[in-house]
């Protein structure tokens, strides 16, 4: 009755045996490969037991090293401001932050102590994530693969970007920029809806939405689909792409007669590559447009005729009384 | 143990009892949970007060447990009606030694009355006993702030119903009333500019990571302004660079001081906002204003009674820091509750305190 072994979240067939090294067709790729293969039965339970090896290149080199810069420099400015107390940095952790320029040094390089950091951190972050966008092109392309990983990261990149240069160099000032502080950086989310009118009335933050919880229920529907046929040979996706066999098959009908339509084996996923890739997309066009083009969204979908209007009165009174309220009433 | 045609038929029907075991434990716990909320009820009731129109979603939820019971300094409180004095009644200033300059034109009687009081109120039992003690110096100040408050900030203390206020309703019975404030930032060591005054947890931004500056700035200087919002769509400037385009950093001293506004009240946004559009003064209850006007009137107390009463106060009165006079706001009175002791009249006993006025027994 309930023995049923696919619905468990692990993984149910695990493989461990000799490491898997990777083709060498050239006689020089192994060269860049590091770290001795080892096998984790834990990892296996959600992925591929073999842990390593690494493929560094010089990108991944660069990528780490500034990345880790721009991590410690963060972390160092963090100590610093509770005076190198390591249990105060331990306690404030999630509420201290390096903040980017005070707002009156605009786009110039401020002091160290007032945004200067942050101004260094960040050239360093923005090399870091760019050679790990290059890194994720030139293993794809030694790989002979399409770059469709390379695209979806650097859609991802984009939003990065607009966040921390494009956004601000078009405000004409650093100090529009996030912080790098756990929850600092949520006040600044949340101030910067609220500073420019409520980001809920700007449109591509709708579609942002939209493609953020489409891919999630996509991600859900396909999970479930493919976990389902399995049993069929359904997880042979690549191989019922080409040759639909009887999962494919039932999968298909499944939703033809749940909702009069079906994906195939192939356009799933690039339902879900496109879904993926288009919310940091619009967010950053949303984003973008926020304090450049418009300054206060929720005027602007009046002036669009999208932000409806309530009858009724504002305030308690006009609904019951404070002293009902507390069960004080006479 | 168990007999022998039991244990030859059970090995000869071998059966899974886990699966029915795991089935029945699940529905057997949701139906005695469910037996326990509807017989015992739910724990955790709430009630909404709504605060706007149908379909905004604005409403002041509470639990029941708090929204039920009363403000426990309530029954502490002691007054004493007022002593209509008759003709000819003598004069405090007369009869007794070293009376009070402020009171010494009342009566004897209601000299006696409203000195008592104010002992009890702030438990400090040596009041105007002379003015070698600063309280005296400082409690006489109190009065004409009080006085202050009843007589020109009606809109505020008397918005919703009569209830005015006297020292009980800052005090109640402590010297030092709980939740006065005083000066902390900069908070972070070895930062200049906007870093320096937030990221940290601190009682002055209520433990969030938002500016501890707010109430230094907008409960303390008069010119001060809240607002943030552009009011057209689009609104040409480099905020920071230009005065009247605002900064993502003051939106968050903003949200720091709606933060201590709400935390004070014991409510939310919408208990005055439309929380769609915050600025919008077409979208705002009667509540906002009110708001306004206390934030103005608790810009005054600060800066025309308390921070001047700075030299008068001991050492130990004074802030931790930056040894700064202690300062109110709005949770100095309210403590956690839309109206402070809910609401009850503190004035109507007293009209010594309602008015700068000779007071108007009846």
């Amino acid at each position: 009755m309930f023995n049923t072994e696919y619905q468990n979240i692990f993984t149910q067939v695990q493989v461990q045996g000799n490491p898997e090294w990777g083709m060498d067709d050239s006689g020089e790729m192994m060269a860049e490969r590091g770290g001795k293969p080892w096998f984790s039965t834990l990892a296996g339970w959600i992925g591929n037991a073999q842990i390593g090896p690494i493929y560094l290149g010089w990108t991944g080199m660069v990528s780490l090293a500034t990345g880790l810069i721009w991590f410690v420099m963060v972390g160092i400015n963090m100590l610093s401001q509770v005076g190198f107390s390591i249990p105060e940095f331990i306690r404030q952790l999630f509420w201290l932050a390096l903040e980017p320029p005070s707002p009156e040094y605009g786009l110039s390089m401020p002091p160290l102590d007032e945004g200067g950091w942050y101004i260094i951190a960040s050239f360093f972050l923005l090399v870091s994530v760019m050679t790990w966008l290059l890194r994720s092109y030139l293993l794809a392309a030694e790989h002979k693969m399409g770059k469709h990983v390379f695209w979806a990261f650097a859609a991802a990149v984009w939003l990065f970007l607009v966040l921390g240069l494009f956004r601000p160099v078009l405000m004409g000032s650093w100090s529009e920029a996030v912080p790098y502080g756990i929850f600092p950086h949520l006040d600044w989310t949340t101030a910067f809806s609220i500073r420019y009118g409520n980001l809920y009335y700007n449109p591509f933050h709708c579609l942002s939405i939209v493609f953020l919880y489409g891919s999630v229920l996509l991600f859900c529907m396909h999970g479930g689909t493919i976990l389902a046929v399995t049993r069929y040979g359904g997880d042979r996706e690549l191989e019922q792409i080409y040759d639909r066999g009887t999962a494919t098959e039932r999968a298909a009908l499944f939703w033809r007669w749940t909702m009069g339509f079906n994906a195939t084996m192939e356009g799933i996923h690039r339902w879900a590559w496109w879904f993926a890739v288009l919310t940091p997309i619009t967010g950053g066009i949303g984003i973008l447009l926020t304090g450049t083009v418009v300054d206060n969204w929720f005027i602007w979908a009046q002036e669009h005729n999208f932000a409806p209007a309530y009858d009724g009165a504002y305030g308690y009174e006009d609904y019951g009384s404070y002293e009902a309220f507390i069960g004080k009433e006479d | 143990m168990l007999p022998k045609w039991f244990n030859e038929w059970n090995k000869a029907n071998p059966t899974n009892v886990f699966g029915p075991a795991i089935a029945i434990g699940i529905v057997g716990s949701a139906v005695f949970v469910a037996a326990l909320l509807v017989t015992w009820g739910n724990p955790v009731q709430t009630e909404s007060m709504q605060t706007g129109p149908r379909g905004t979603g604005m409403s002041v939820p509470e639990y029941n447990v708090a929204r039920k019971a009363e403000d426990p300094t309530v029954a502490g409180y002691s007054s004493a009606p007022p002593v209509v004095p008759g003709a000819g009644a003598a004069r405090a200033g007369d009869v007794i030694d070293n009376a009070e300059p402020l009171l010494a034109d009342l009566t004897p009687e209601n000299y006696e009355r409203i000195v008592n009081a104010m002992r009890t109120w702030t438990g400090i039992s040596v009041l105007f006993d002379g003015e070698e003690n600063y309280q005296t110096v400082v409690a006489r100040r109190m009065i004409q702030m009080t006085q202050n408050l009843n007589e020109n900030w009606a809109g505020h203390v008397n918005v919703n119903g009569d209830a005015g206020v006297n020292c009980y309703t800052c005090h109640r019975g402590e010297a030092v009333p709980s939740d006065v404030w005083f000066n902390v930032t900069p908070v972070n060591e070895n930062v200049g500019g906007w870093a320096a005054d937030q990221n940290r947890a601190t009682s002055m931004s209520s433990s969030t990571s938002l500016p501890s500056t707010a109430l230094e700035v907008y409960l303390t200087d008069y010119d001060s302004q809240v607002n943030v919002h552009d009011l057209e769509s689009r609104v040409a400037g480099v905020p920071g660079l230009d005065d009247d385009v605002h900064t993502i950093q003051k939106t968050e001293m903003t949200f720091s001081l709606m933060n201590y506004f709400s935390n004070s009240l014991g409510v939310n946004c919408v208990f005055c906002h439309n929380s769609r559009a915050f600025y919008d003064g077409a979208q705002v209850t009667p509540q906002w204003s009110t708001a306004q006007q206390g934030r103005q009137m608790v810009i005054e107390l600060n800066q025309e009674y308390l921070i001047p009463l700075k030299d008068t106060y001991p050492a130990e009165r004074l802030g931790p820091i930056y040894a700064d006079a202690p300062k109110v706001g709005c949770r100095t009175c309210h403590k956690g509750y839309q109206k402070p002791l809910q609401g009850m009249n503190m004035v109507a006993d007293w009209p010594e305190l309602a008015s700068t006025e000779a007071p108007v027994y009846e």
